[in-house]
């Protein structure tokens, strides 16, 4: 198979009338990544997919996919595989028939569609199914047919769109490797929107969250989730606890930052965070799971005291819903098998290491400023 | 100390009538009986009672009457015309709706959505009567379009619109193609704009999605929509009556004749039969094609 190629977009922008739907975008992926867009609904995740399969056409900026600026061509000029929500299988075609449209399109020649349907229904394991209408699939095959159809006459570039939204929860996660594993083996370089966080973190080389037709962060989903650039990055991926403070003293590997009036933490600086300065108020950003939990004395650097208000059981793991002395809640989240939990109402110390906590900048996103 | 309050009365509940009633298993079955009953009991009978007619006379059984439809020239005549008009009727009507039908789904003006669904449903309801009245001040030696057309130089000779087959199939296909756009329309709304998009994004351009996709899907609605029409148009009676003339006779007017002037209610009923014996055969075709096709399946 051909390997994918590079996709670039370069100052995108669509408005409809007034309202910026997409609000200069830049954004470039690799040739063989898989990027998936991620954002709430109305951050104008759809509308970037639909420019770039040419459903929509941009107000500004180009799309550039080959080294080729493909922002003036019709959908159908554009050569890319596209797999949609609700699969969009033709009704009227057997699935050897669906797969075999974009090739017959092209003119090739019969024995070589059969012999590319065949191997690409082997590559999504339906080879018995070739024969079959779409209505006598269930979604998850059905999903493996239109996957197919999408990247059978070889494109440069595939999109998704919502691809696993009309799947139960058991299939999707089924669906997440399938998918992904079928993209690497192939090499086409893969670009997917969805709001499913779970999905945008198994599945995603990169990812980038998209708010109000803005960017707000491009990276690898472990940075995404480790190092998120602000506010709305940290509280759209996984739970998240914000403690307000603020900057007194930076240091080359740490920054010291006062919270609660009183207590101070460190926290480990990175690259590529904000510009920490003395004075400056922030938030400590804090995953659940990183923060641990101690009845008298913890082993941690930085200790806050709190009040346990909830404890909730989710199978894996039991969230400890607790709030400070100046009223703030924090959530630790520990392995169920912990078996001595203190009960509610009980006083705890909560602790964490340096380098599990990152700095953002407090309140409004940073391109505000 | 815990106390345990004790209830010492205890409400006897009320039972209304509706829910004493729900207690009857079955009940439920009235309501399709009453209709049912309406429906076939009174139609079937009173059907049957009349199609007797074709069969048996004064002197016990008899294939006369059928035989002498088949036998006669003029009653071959008629059957064919009536064939023949409504095929007409549902080429044309179906030229007509499929644009029509395509344009409601597709535009995204809700205004254009508007108009259209006025002007096929505005004369749906007008009188029947009214709108073949109103054909013949249009079509007739003098009438509007002859004038114009004669005023604009185009013809010499005022055209004959009126009083034979033409005059037929325009006034009936104007009145039957609101179902052929309605039967059109609902199957057409129904297929998903996104498989256009999808064939589009695989490489095919819009003519070529509308034609490999979007027309093969269409076609339940097509057929439907032909077969009411053709149905509706064998068995038409006012249109025909008023704006045929003598030479363009359908099968329905022989009936109403042979019932009031001739009558023949032999023949009549006949007559009937062979129109009634059609459209059921009409109706099984779908059940004919529809094969493997999935899409098909539908009309079953």
């Amino acid at each position: 198979m051909v390997l994918g190629n590079s996709l670039s977009i370069v100052n995108a922008s669509k408005y409809y009338k007034k309202f910026k739907a997409v609000d200069d975008v830049n954004l470039t992926v690799n040739q063989g990544e898989f990027l998936t867009i991620l954002g709430p609904s109305g951050s104008g995740k759809t509308s970037l997919l639909k420019l770039i399969a040419g459903f929509e056409q941009l107000s500004n900026g180009s799309i550039i996919l080959n080294d080729e600026d493909i922002s003036k061509q019709k959908p159908y000029e554009r050569q890319i595989g596209m797999l949609f929500q609700n699969y969009a299988l033709f009704p009227h075609m057997t699935v050897f028939d669906n797969i075999a449209y974009p090739l017959r399109l092209r003119k090739t020649p019969k024995d070589e569609i059969k012999q590319k349907v065949e191997s690409i229904l082997k590559l999504v394991h339906l080879e018995q199914y070739g024969y079959r209408y779409p209505e006598q699939l269930s979604g998850g095959q059905q999903q493996r047919v239109a996957l197919a159809r999408a990247i059978v006459f070889n494109p440069p570039l595939l999109l998704l769109d919502e691809p696993l939204g009309a799947l139960d929860k058991q299939l999707r996660k089924q669906m997440q490797l399938e998918i992904k594993h079928i993209q690497k083996q192939v090499g086409i370089t893969t670009v997917s929107v969805t709001h499913d966080q779970e999905e945008a973190l198994t599945m995603s080389d990169k990812i980038c969250i998209m708010n109000h037709g803005r960017i707000e962060q491009i990276d690898t989903p472990e940075n995404i989730y480790k190092h998120p650039k602000n506010r709305f990055v940290a509280e759209f991926i996984g739970e998240i606890n914000l403690i307000k403070g603020s900057v007194v003293n930076v240091s080359e590997e740490n920054v010291k930052v006062k919270f609660h009036d009183s207590l101070i933490a460190d926290i480990e600086r990175k690259k590529d965070s904000v510009k920490e300065m003395k004075d400056q108020s922030i938030l400590i950003a804090l995953r659940p799971e990183n923060i641990q939990v101690a009845r008298e004395q913890s082993h941690f650097q930085n200790t806050i005291r709190a009040q346990i208000i909830e404890i909730i059981y989710v199978g894996e793991a039991v969230n400890i819903k607790t709030v400070t002395e100046t009223g703030e809640e924090i959530t630790a989240k520990i392995p169920a098998h912990i078996s001595d939990l203190p009960g509610r109402g009980k006083d705890i110390l909560l602790g964490w290491n340096p380098k599990d906590a990152s700095l953002i900048h407090d309140g409004t996103p940073l391109h505000y400023y | 100390m815990i106390e345990v309050k004790s209830e010492s009365w205890i409400p006897v509940k009320q039972v209304s009538f509706s829910q004493r009633l729900a207690r009857f298993t079955g009940l439920q079955w009235l309501l399709l009986f009453v209709p049912f009953g309406y429906i076939f009991i009174l139609m079937f009978f009173s059907m049957a009672d009349f199609f007797k007619l074709s069969f048996f006379d004064e002197d016990g059984f008899t294939l006369e009457y059928i035989s002498h439809i088949f036998s006669t020239d003029v009653y071959l005549k008629v059957l064919w015309l009536t064939l023949k008009i409504s095929f007409l009727v549902t080429v044309f009507s179906l030229i007509f709706a499929y644009p029509l039908a395509y344009m409601l789904v597709s535009t995204k003006s809700n205004l254009w959505k508007k108009i259209i669904f006025s002007a096929v449903l505005i004369p749906f309801w007008i009188s029947l009567l009214v709108r073949t009245f109103s054909w013949t001040i249009l079509l007739r030696k003098n009438g509007v379009i002859n004038t114009i057309l004669l005023d604009l130089g185009i013809i010499d000779h005022p055209l004959e619109l009126i009083y034979n087959t033409t005059g037929v199939v325009i006034a009936m296909t104007h009145i039957l193609l609101p179902y052929m756009v309605l039967s059109l329309y609902s199957v057409m709304a129904g297929i998903d704009q996104r498989l256009l998009q999808a064939a589009q994004g695989m490489g095919a351009r819009p003519w070529k999605a509308f034609i490999q996709v979007f027309f093969p899907l269409s076609i339940p609605g097509l057929l439907s929509g032909s077969l009411l029409v053709f149905v509706m148009g064998i068995g038409y009676f006012i249109t025909p009556a008023l704006l045929g003339g003598t030479n363009t006779t359908m099968i329905s007017m022989l009936i109403e004749s042979n019932i009031n002037t001739t009558l023949n209610w032999h023949m009549a009923s006949a007559l009937a039969l062979v129109l009634f014996v059609t459209t059921l055969i009409l109706l099984f075709i779908p059940l004919l094609l529809t094969g493997k096709n999935p899409v098909l399946k539908e009309l079953e």
